[in-house]
Formats: structure tokens, C-alpha cells, sequence
């Protein structure tokens, strides 16, 4: 173990010092509250050797309906700053990420990644988030057109954002340890304007919530980004017909949810987009196509002339 | 409202003479059958429904009821044709053929827009000017795409998906079927479409022409029917992509139906589009643009600026000048080129509009309809507002389809914008004002896909077309167009 890592490890070093363990919570509006019923569960080390134990926040109806008016209050406000603002904010987010490497290194091993694994999942989830600021105010550019009609009009297509992105999380399978699979799909959400609430993977709790203080930490206003811990099968039905969600990304691989999903989201015709076969360490896992999906294209005529 | 007597009254001295649009070289079969494999074939069960002209009430022609199992024989039909013809085509190829339909349209415009009209009850003026133009356009544009698709989606491959099941409204029959059929083609699906039960005569006639200009049997395949030939096609398992122009309530059926399956969907559905006019604005203009907006195909259209929001110093002068104008519409027969206002599309229609109507008094809403007389055979609704409605009444939150006008005032931008805003819908939405920061400020604030800044209801096929929120999702035309109907695959280059 390198000196740096074993910095993180939650073991107590002084034998005669008592730890002072952090407590795992919600991240909503730009705070940290601890879920309203009180439920929890309870998180062990997945790491050989580890006695690493934290009771984790099982969110409820209410924590999760307390996200999407937090994520819908500020919308409007974080669609309105700057292209150039927007992709400054998410290169800070890579900066102070870059800076808390150690503690997520700890923490997906704690989540069962190996050191090898984790370096490079810290890597991968930095150079993501470089990746889409640099996007901000790019995207726009690529999709957007002037076109050409027959009538004495100017018209225009740009995009805009859908709104409130709900996301269920990856599924935590070998090579997907937390980090970067929510990175992977928040920051094409937020880059482009929109407002998500993020659900966490029950076995990767850790990361995302440190990671929710990275957040706290870059200058992204406060509701931007939520995120919720607890139970992914009692959540998904919730997440999938929220009727003031606007877009519901999943990665749900099964048939039996990819439906459940989809006839959910069709109550208030929300935009389902599913990633259910992305290989997040891979640079196929990036796109502005993936911007581009919570995105509508809105357009616009006015005539020529006096 | 007071009641006015009109000082726009142009039918004195000088009359209207009838104007009508001849129906000599109109060949209407007297039965339809399917078309199914580039030829017209009998539905098996052997039944067929009516059609008639719903402003004279008169039979046109009986139309094929496909069954499920007809279904089945156009969905083998396109199958095959997209294996063996359609995706073996080069792509310079079947651009052709899409060039060809165009050109065809055109040649046969004239015919096209009077079978039209005599279906739908639209007025000949508009099925000649935009419906039938604006169709052979959207062919002309999508052809050339077929073999550009590369240049449309940088950094991407893109493959057709295979056969696009598509399912299309009565308001614009060929014009909807244009939209459908043109990018599916074009971008190497083949396809089964089913027109609206009531306005079946022109896709068939579409299928003649697909016949004249020999179009690969099976490449796009016509199955008439009423919900339950569409229900039969969305829940096709051989279909991979469903493409539906209709009511919300039905595309949210739609998209519940296909849940779990491989079927790639694309929805245009209802709108209850708000027409801002600020107290800056061209009153005169705005007049005409709200007239275009709400009376234009008879309300029957989902992109309608069913709504009015007028400034508060404005709305009275506004609201005399538009009655005026109303009472100018000539409502009559839809054949006579004179004609603005034609019939409502069916008795079914026209009940949900009288119904509605009633609703807006019950409401407490102030009714003014335009004292045009009314036919006595057919089905119609005179041009109809409402004054003093407020956001939570119906007639304000949902769509009627016909031409019946919900007017609201606001005192700034942001109450505007807050109240147009304020629907399930965002399809479309208009705003009239001489300022140009303003036009900016307020059209970037509408949650709609489409917005008239100083015009409204325009129509372009380089114009991507579709709805936010409950409005449906994807976009019909332009290069926007054509991502529904193709399969995507990014390359794992650095």
C-alpha cells in the first residue's frame, strides 16, 4: 500500500486516539440532511481486512420529492448561467476531485475495487469531468442549426435543457466501483443545463456522498446536483413516475425493469434514456450525443422583412 | 363582451360569387382495399367502413378495416422488402425513388388537394397552398438526405432501424403521411402506416402513385382501419420503430404499450399553445397572426394557438378588432376557393368541440362566435372565443382540436411567461411584440419545441417540429428528423 492510500485507510493509525468517523447523509439543496424516516442501512467494508462500517440513509418518498422541488427551484436559474460558467464550474469540480484523490481511492476499495482499480477509476472519473466542462459551451454548436425554409423566415434550432434529470444508478459490477459510472451521467446532464437527482448504487454509497462534497466544494448552486442513498428497487418506481421529472435515466439491463420504467415514465411522458450497455471506462462512455439526449430542441421563426 | 356590428363588412354591394373547385377529374373507387406489398388486396375478414365528406355528410367511398392479420402481411411485406430491396439499395438510389414521389405529388397536386378537402372538409385554399405543397416539399427534402446521412451525426455510424410503424392523424392526412414516410425512407426503413379512419382517400391514393412511379412492393405498406388496425401495428413484434402524430392521452398509451420492448418510439401529440401579444405589438398584424393561429385548418391542429394572452392596456382594442375580423371569415363550402373556415372532421369532433364549448360557459368564460351561417348538412362550428377565463379552466388547460379561442390578459412578460408555461403541454407558442430583446427574452422562456416570434403557424421541412413535456418527444423534420429513424453507434476512438 503507498503511503498516500494507507492515509485513507479508515483504520485507526493511533492506537490511543479514538476515530472520529463521518456520517454518511443525504445531499439535497446544497445541504446534507439526514433522510426524513429515519431508516437506514447499514454498510460493511468490501475490502479484505477492513472493519470500515457506516449506517447509510434509506431515503423515502418524501427525501426523494424534497430533491426534485430542490433540483426544479434553481433549474431556471443554473439553464441561464453562462455556457462558459457552466463548463468553469465542472473543470472545478475536476480540480477539487484531482485534489481529494486519496480519500476516493480509499473509499472504492472500501466498495471493493482493487488499488490497481481505483487509481484508475479516480483517473477516469477527472478526466470525465475535463471532458464535458470543455463540452459547455460546445455542444450547443454541434446541434444547433439555421435553416433554410422556403418562406421569408428566419429560423432557427437550438437546444435547450429538458429539465429535472432523475438517475437511477449503474449496477455495481466488477470494473463499475461508484465513482464514475455517477459521474458519467450527471456531468452531461448539469454541463447542459439541466438540474438531475442522482441515486446511489446501495453497495457504492461512499463515494457518491464524499463526492456530494466535492460538489458542495465547486461552486455548483446548491440543488444542481442531489443525491439520495437507500433502496434501489423501492426507489426506481418512484424516480420513473415523479410527474414533475422530465427525463429518467437508467441502466437497468433487465427486461422486466426496462418495462416497469418505461410504463411509469409514460404517465407524464417523461424522456427515458437508457445506458444499460456502457463500458464507462472506455471513451465510447463520452458523448455529446449523451448531452444531447436530455436536451430538446426548440425552434424558432420570425419573418423577414419590414 | 359587447356585441358589435362589424365595420370590416366586405360582402355588400360587391358579393362573393361561389368560387368552386372543380371535382370533375377526381377518380374516387367506390371500395378501397388495403395495400400491401405494392398491390391493393382485400382485408381478410372482409369489412370495410365509410367515408364521407363531413361538410355535406355524403358517402365517398368504403375503406378496407384491416385485422390483425393484415397487419401481419404488411409488417412481412416491409420485412422483406427492407432485407431483400430497400437496405441492399445504394443509398443514391433510394433517393431517387424519394425524388420521384415528390415529383409526382407535385404533378398530381391539383387532385391531391380536392380529394383532400372533400375527406377532410378543409378548405380548398389551404389544402391547395399548404397541405399538398408543403407534403411533395417534404419528400423533395428528405430525398436528398438518404445518402448524406454521415454528414448528419458527427463522430457517428448510423444504421436504419428496419420497419417504422406509423400511425397519423385526420387534420393534414397526406401531410402527415409525408412526414412519416419521407425521413423513414430516406433514411432506409421501410414502413406500415395507418391513416386516420376518417381521412383514408388520399394515402390511398398515395399508394397509386407509389404504383405509378415504381416503388419497391413492401417498402411502404397502407393498412386503413380504425384503433384497433393502429393498437395491432404498435404491438407488432416484428415492428422496430413506432412513430405516432395524435392525441396525448393515446401516445401515452403508446409509449406504456411498447414498455420493454426493442421499439425506438417518436410522439407529436396535443398542444395548448399560447399567442402573446404585448402592447408594442403591430395590433393589426397580431389580429391576423391570432385569426392564423386558432382558425387556421379549424382549430384542428395541435400546434393551434388555442390561447390568447394579451397585454392588459391592449386587450380591449385587441379583442374589437379580432371579433371584427372574425366576422369577415367566410365559413362555407370547403370546395370554393373563397372559403377561410371549412367543416369540422366529423360529428365526433364536432360534439367534443360543442361540448367544450359548453364547458367555457359553464366556466363562466364570455362567448363571442362569429354570426357566419351555418350549412345546413355537415358538421361545423362558427368561429368561437372566450374573455375572461382564468388558468385553472379547462378551456385554458385542454386542447379542444377545434376553433374555439380561450383569451386571458397579463400585465408584464413574466405573468405572460408564467401562464403559458402553465399547462401540461409545449408543443408550440407565439409572441407578438416590435421589440426585438423582448422577442428574445420571452421566446427563450416558453417551454415549447416551436415558436412564431411575429408570425405563427409556419411549416418548413428543414424546420424540426415537435413538442416538450406532454407534447410528445422527438423531432419531425429537418436534420433533427432524422436521428428517430436510425439506430446510432460511437466509435471507441480517442
Amino acid at each position: 500500500m503507498t503511503p498516500k492510500s494507507k492515509a485513507q485507510d479508515k483504520s485507526n493509525t493511533n492506537k490511543a486516539r479514538t476515530r472520529v468517523s463521518k456520517t454518511y447523509k443525504l445531499f439535497i439543496a446544497g445541504k446534507f440532511p439526514r433522510t426524513e424516516s429515519g431508516r437506514y442501512y447499514a454498510f460493511t467494508a468490501q475490502s479484505a481486512g477492513s472493519s470500515f462500517k457506516a449506517n447509510i440513509c434509506t431515503s423515502s418518498r418524501k427525501d426523494f420529492r424534497n430533491a426534485v422541488v430542490a433540483a426544479r427551484s434553481v433549474q431556471k436559474s443554473w439553464a441561464a448561467a453562462s455556457a462558459c460558467l457552466r463548463g468553469q464550474i465542472l473543470y472545478r469540480l475536476a480540480e477539487i476531485l484531482e485534489d481529494r484523490r486519496d480519500q476516493f481511492i480509499g473509499e472504492l476499495i472500501l466498495q471493493g475495487a482493487s488499488i490497481k482499480h481505483a487509481n484508475k477509476e479516480v483517473d477516469a472519473s477527472i478526466d470525465r469531468l475535463v471532458y464535458y466542462a470543455g463540452w459547455s459551451d460546445k455542444y450547443q454548436q454541434i446541434f444547433s442549426n439555421v435553416n433554410p425554409v422556403s418562406s421569408s423566415h428566419f429560423n432557427f434550432s437550438i437546444l435547450e435543457p429538458t429539465g429535472v434529470v432523475a438517475i437511477l444508478p449503474p449496477a455495481a459490477e466488477e470494473n463499475q466501483c461508484g465513482l464514475l459510472g455517477m459521474i458519467s451521467n450527471i456531468a452531461p446532464a448539469i454541463v447542459g443545463g439541466n438540474t438531475c437527482v442522482f441515486l446511489t448504487n446501495e453497495k457504492q454509497p461512499l463515494t457518491a456522498i464524499s463526492f456530494a462534497e466535492v460538489i458542495q466544494a465547486s461552486d455548483v448552486p446548491g440543488g444542481v446536483v442531489n443525491i439520495l442513498t437507500g433502496s434501489n428497487v423501492e426507489l426506481m418506481a418512484l424516480f420513473a413516475s415523479h410527474k414533475d421529472v422530465n427525463s429518467l435515466v437508467h441502466m437497468e439491463k433487465s427486461l422486466e425493469d426496462n418495462k416497469k420504467i418505461q410504463e411509469l415514465a409514460s404517465e407524464n411522458l417523461k424522456r427515458v434514456i437508457c445506458r444499460s450497455e456502457m463500458r464507462w471506462h472506455e471513451n465510447i462512455a463520452e458523448s455529446p450525443y449523451m448531452i444531447e439526449e436530455t436536451q430538446e430542441v426548440k425552434t424558432t421563426w420570425h419573418p423577414i422583412g419590414n | 363582451m359587447t356585441e358589435t356590428h362589424s365595420s370590416l363588412n366586405f360582402d355588400t354591394g360587391w358579393q362573393y360569387a361561389p368560387a368552386p373547385e372543380s371535382t370533375e377529374h377526381i377518380q374516387i373507387d367506390k371500395q378501397y382495399k388495403l395495400f400491401i406489398n405494392g398491390e391493393f388486396s382485400a382485408p381478410q375478414q372482409g369489412k370495410y367502413f365509410t367515408t364521407s365528406n363531413p361538410a355535406t355528410e355524403e358517402k365517398l367511398s368504403r375503406i378496407a378495416q384491416a385485422g390483425k392479420s393484415d397487419v401481419n402481411r404488411a409488417v412481412r411485406a416491409a420485412r422483406n422488402a427492407y432485407e431483400q430491396t430497400w437496405s441492399k439499395m445504394p443509398s443514391k438510389e433510394r433517393a431517387k425513388y424519394i425524388f420521384r414521389i415528390a415529383r409526382a405529388i407535385q404533378e398530381r397536386a391539383r387532385e391531391f388537394s380536392v380529394i383532400e378537402t372533400l375527406d377532410g372538409g378543409k378548405p380548398i385554399r389551404e389544402s391547395r397552398d399548404i397541405d399538398i405543397p408543403l407534403a411533395a416539399a417534404h419528400f423533395f427534402y428528405y430525398a436528398g438526405w438518404a445518402d448524406k446521412l454521415k454528414y448528419a451525426f458527427p463522430g457517428a455510424q448510423v444504421k436504419p432501424l428496419g420497419v417504422a410503424g406509423q400511425i397519423i392523424p385526420w387534420n393534414f392526412p397526406l401531410l402527415m403521411a409525408a412526414w412519416k414516410i419521407a425521413p423513414a425512407l430516406a433514411c432506409g426503413n421501410t414502413v406500415v402506416i395507418k391513416p386516420a379512419e376518417t381521412t383514408s382517400l388520399s394515402a390511398l391514393k398515395l399508394a397509386e402513385l407509389f404504383q405509378d412511379i415504381d416503388l419497391p412492393p413492401g417498402v411502404v405498406n397502407i393498412v386503413t382501419g380504425d384503433s384497433s388496425t393502429g393498437a395491432a401495428l404498435v404491438e407488432h413484434p416484428d415492428v422496430d420503430k413506432i412513430a405516432f402524430t395524435g392525441s396525448t392521452s393515446v401516445g401515452k398509451q403508446i409509449m406504456h404499450s411498447i414498455a420493454g420492448s426493442h421499439k425506438k418510439y417518436s410522439l407529436e401529440l396535443g398542444g395548448k399553445a399560447a399567442n402573446i401579444v404585448f402592447a408594442d405589438a403591430p395590433i393589426d398584424q397580431a389580429v391576423e397572426g391570432i385569426v392564423n393561429a386558432i382558425f387556421f385548418n379549424q382549430g384542428h391542429v395541435c400546434c393551434a394557438g388555442s390561447r390568447l394572452l394579451v397585454q392588459e392596456s391592449v386587450a380591449e382594442e385587441l379583442c374589437f378588432k379580432l371579433r371584427e375580423r372574425m366576422q369577415t371569415l367566410i365559413l362555407g363550402d370547403p370546395l370554393d376557393k373563397n372559403t377561410d373556415i371549412g367543416a369540422i372532421n366529423s360529428k365526433v369532433q364536432l360534439d367534443k368541440i360543442q361540448s367544450y364549448i359548453n364547458i367555457g360557459i359553464d366556466e363562466g368564460g364570455q362567448i363571442y362566435q362569429s354570426s357566419a351561417k351555418l350549412p345546413n348538412k355537415g358538421y361545423w362550428c362558427p368561429p368561437t372565443i372566450f374573455t375572461g377565463m382564468a388558468q385553472s379552466n379547462r378551456l385554458v388547460q385542454e386542447e379542444i382540436f377545434g376553433p374555439v379561442l380561450a383569451i386571458q390578459s397579463f400585465r408584464t412578460a413574466s405573468e405572460a411567461i408564467d401562464k403559458a408555461n402553465n399547462t401540461a403541454y409545449g408543443l408550440s407558442g407565439g409572441v407578438w411584440t416590435d421589440k426585438g430583446s423582448k422577442i428574445f427574452k420571452v421566446t427563450s422562456a416558453l417551454r415549447a419545441g416551436v415558436i412564431w416570434a411575429n408570425t405563427f403557424n409556419k411549416f418548413d421541412p428543414a424546420s424540426p417540429f415537435g413538442g416538450y413535456k406532454e407534447s410528445g418527444m422527438g423531432r419531425e423534420g429537418g436534420i433533427q428528423g432524422l436521428s428517430t429513424y436510425l439506430s446510432m453507434e460511437l466509435s471507441n476512438d480517442a
